[in-house]
């Protein structure tokens, strides 16, 4: 059976335009803090998993084989993942199986994007000029979700608001705007209705690690260990007639699957934060309706409230999120280790009190691909 | 590392033909893959508790590629699945992994690549070091030339073993004849060179009651592992593969006789290498289905080398095989599995 598997170790690299490093750099980077965290060296990993998002981004096709000596994966097992825009958390979550499989007792997890290397946006438009991108993909979509829910325009500026004020107290964060406002959100340009520039995520270089070990290990310490009590991913078409790519029931299979596995059954009140995927402002209310954090049509209300404000009841994106720092292949594994460093209580200035439970999520390609972890203070915390 | 495997068996396998150029979509080739083992196995899409594919977006120049396959794959109601930006071998062995944690009894497994959309010499070039190497335009088959070279002035081979790996895939070709050919990339002739192909390979694998429930003959994966080596070509012999050797012993070859091997011999002089480093003798056939150098469905063709072998024990021809699968310049990272019939 599965043996439990924990998170030991947590590094990552500033998010910003990364000119003064080398691919190289900028995984070994995060690879080297991750390994600090736990306590360990390269020698002491049995495999390593690295991710990130087509390789046409960089322009470096399979970089795992350019990418091994500086993972010290030598000698080793290295593997490959590519899932679109959730590939860091499904990235995470194959090393979690590597781990639970009883294979391996330590997995080193990789994720990275060097945006600075090449032209995300024409890689997003399917390798055509003046394509849509994400925003032109996700756009209509949010516009339909405004219309069946009846929420108002406010919310998509106050998320983005709420976003940059938590990356503020987050050192890594490539967004950092002291004077954010609703008016600032909403007098800045209109990139694609209703999504102002400053309600879209920034284009990132960084990288991101984490240490995964067996129970018996995670346990010798010296870390203090992120359980990963529950994992579950799905998948589905693109695009057909009838598909609801606003609630996509793909991520509603998803969120379900997590919770049973889980034992939870009152998401919004058995979880302590999260740290979802929202790469344009108004995906936190359709996520946590989309994941059945709230019944439908309740999202909006749920940030309007000001719950999902760091010190609220449910805080969303305590760091900030990737409305304020988008190394795409590596800002799934950002939301998961986000959820675990709030878990192990070594989140800094934007630690949200006491919490036990948290989840780390990410979404991608026509929002058809959701991975998902929920990491715990303890192994089997019991849900009231 | 050492513990004891949950017993996981290929229950079924498909394999489209290695296409010089499929008229049609990748996703094509993967679904006639995907529907060729629903009939065999008789399971319903929804069954199939896991899926996995290996492919890559860089074959076609089109980023997520493989979101295009999902249509191949069967994704409604939605799957359980993921992806490798690998030959659909890695995808087995996330497959295998993910069998042995006990909760999931079933899964799917494709690789895929149509190689025809580009021009794969310069595609994989693409693989070398950005900074150092792609700028050189070092491209597969030069870096395979260099590998010949290194065995010639070694002593470890000669030409004619060159061309004796490559007869086996040319029906009615001799060495003699073989040899007469003009270079193509000094010391390689056009006939050690596989041509990229379009094509699919996939298999479902089974475990627990599942494999007693569904029809056909299990093949037990018995051992499974792969390893890396240094991309810097100064830091390695590339007379050798310790890569490989290490993957083997992973995997448990040298615990019995291997009565068939199936390498991902994609430049001939490969061959010499990974008999050597695989332990495989003179008395060991490798590669009766001509091998990579008959047909290379790039993407899929270490996974095509899991179904020949698995194949060859489900019809009872071998008891015990070795499937070989390769990533990267010069046989950087290798692959093997180790699969057996009924005791």
């Amino acid at each position: 059976m599965a043996r439990p598997c924990a998170v030991v170790g947590i590094g990552q690299t500033d998010y910003r335009r990364r000119l003064e490093v080398s691919l190289e750099g900028l995984v070994r980077w995060a690879a080297l803090e991750a390994l600090e965290d736990a306590g360990l060296t390269f020698a002491d990993i049995d495999a390593v998993v690295i991710g990130k998002a087509p390789d046409l981004l960089e322009g470096v096709m399979m970089p795992e084989l350019s990418l091994a000596d500086a993972l010290g994966a030598v000698g080793k097992p290295i593997h490959r993942v590519h899932t679109a825009g959730s590939v860091g958390a499904a990235t995470a979550i194959s090393g979690v199986t590597m781990v639970e499989s009883g294979r391996y007792d330590r997995v080193l997890v990789v994720c990275y994007e060097k945006q600075s290397e090449g032209n995300a946006t024409w890689a997003l438009s399917g390798g055509k000029s003046g394509g849509q991108g994400a925003g032109g993909t996700f756009a209509p979509w949010i516009r339909s979700y405004i219309k069946r829910s009846g929420a108002p325009e406010h919310i998509g500026w106050q998320v983005a608001v709420k976003d940059r004020r938590n990356a503020l107290r987050n050192p890594h964060a490539h967004l950092r705007i002291p004077d954010i406002s609703v008016e600032k959100v909403k007098e800045s340009p209109m990139l694609w209705e209703p999504l102002h520039f400053l309600e879209s995520c920034p284009s990132s270089d960084g990288a991101a690690a984490v240490v995964l070990a067996s129970e018996d290990l995670a346990r010798r310490g010296p870390a203090k260990p992120a359980w990963v009590i529950a994992h579950a991913k799905r998948s589905e078409y693109a695009s057909f007639p009838g598909r609801d790519p606003v609630r996509p029931r793909a991520g509603v299979d998803c969120a379900e699957a997590l919770y049973r596995k889980a034992g939870i059954t009152d998401p919004l009140r058995q979880i302590d934060c999260a740290e979802l995927y929202v790469p344009f402002s108004w995906y936190e209310p359709m996520w946590l309706e989309g994941h059945l954090l709230t019944a439908p049509g309740e999202g909006w209300k749920l940030t309007d409230s000001g719950a999902t404000e760091l010190g609220g009841s449910f805080p969303v994106n305590p760091s900030g999120g990737v409305l304020s720092s988008n190394p795409i292949g590596a800002s799934g594994l950002v939301r998961c280790l986000e959820a675990a460093r709030q878990v192990r209580g070594t989140a800094g200035e934007h630690q949200v009190e006491g919490a036990r439970v948290a989840l780390g999520h990410a979404y991608g390609g026509a929002a058809q691909y959701f991975a998902m972890w929920l990491v715990g203070s303890e192994l089997r915390p019991a849900f009231a | 590392m050492s513990h004891d495997f949950r017993p996981v068996a290929v229950v079924a396998t498909a394999l489209t033909p290695a296409y010089a150029s499929f008229a049609g979509p990748e996703a094509a080739l993967v679904m006639t893959c995907v529907n060729e083992l629903l009939e065999t196995t008789g399971l319903r899409r929804e069954e199939v508790e896991f899926t996995i594919a290996g492919s890559c977006d860089y074959l076609g120049g089109t980023p997520f590629s493989f979101v295009m396959n999902l249509e191949g794959v069967g994704a409604w109601p939605p799957v359980y699945e993921s992806h490798v930006e690998m030959d659909g071998a890695w995808a087995l062995f996330e497959a295998w992994l993910r069998l042995q944690c006990g909760d999931v009894d079933t899964a799917l497994v494709v690789g895929s690549g149509r190689a025809s959309a580009g021009r794969q010499r310069e595609v994989f070039a693409l693989q070398t070091d950005p900074y150092t190497m792609t700028p050189l335009g070092t491209d597969p088959v030069s870096l395979a030339g260099i590998q010949a070279r290194a065995l010639l002035d070694s002593g470890r081979a000669t030409e004619a073993d060159f061309a004796a790996a490559a007869a086996r895939a040319l029906p009615g070709a001799s060495v003699e004849e073989l040899l007469k050919a003009d270079y193509w990339c000094d010391p390689l002739r056009a006939h050690d060179v596989a041509a990229p192909a379009d094509g699919a390979a996939a298999l479902i694998l089974a475990a627990g009651d599942r494999v007693r429930e569904l029809p056909g003959t299990p093949v037990w994966i018995t051992g499974m592992d792969h390893r890396i080596e240094s991309h810097h070509l100064g830091l390695r012999d590339l007379t050798s593969s310790p890569s490989a050797a290490r993957a083997a012993r992973g995997a448990g070859v040298h615990e019995g006789p291997v009565d068939v091997a199936e390498l991902m011999v994609v430049h001939s002089p490969e061959e010499v290498v990974l008999r050597a480093a695989l332990g495989l003798d003179e008395a060991v056939p490798v590669n009766p289905s001509g091998g990579p150098l008959a047909g290379n469905p790039v993407m899929a063709t270490g996974l095509a080398r899991v179904v020949e072998v698995a194949r060859r024990i489900a019809a009872g021809d071998a008891r015990r095989g070795l499937a070989h699968a390769s990533s990267g310049p010069c046989l950087q990272q290798n692959l093997v599995a180790v699969l057996e019939g009924e005791h």
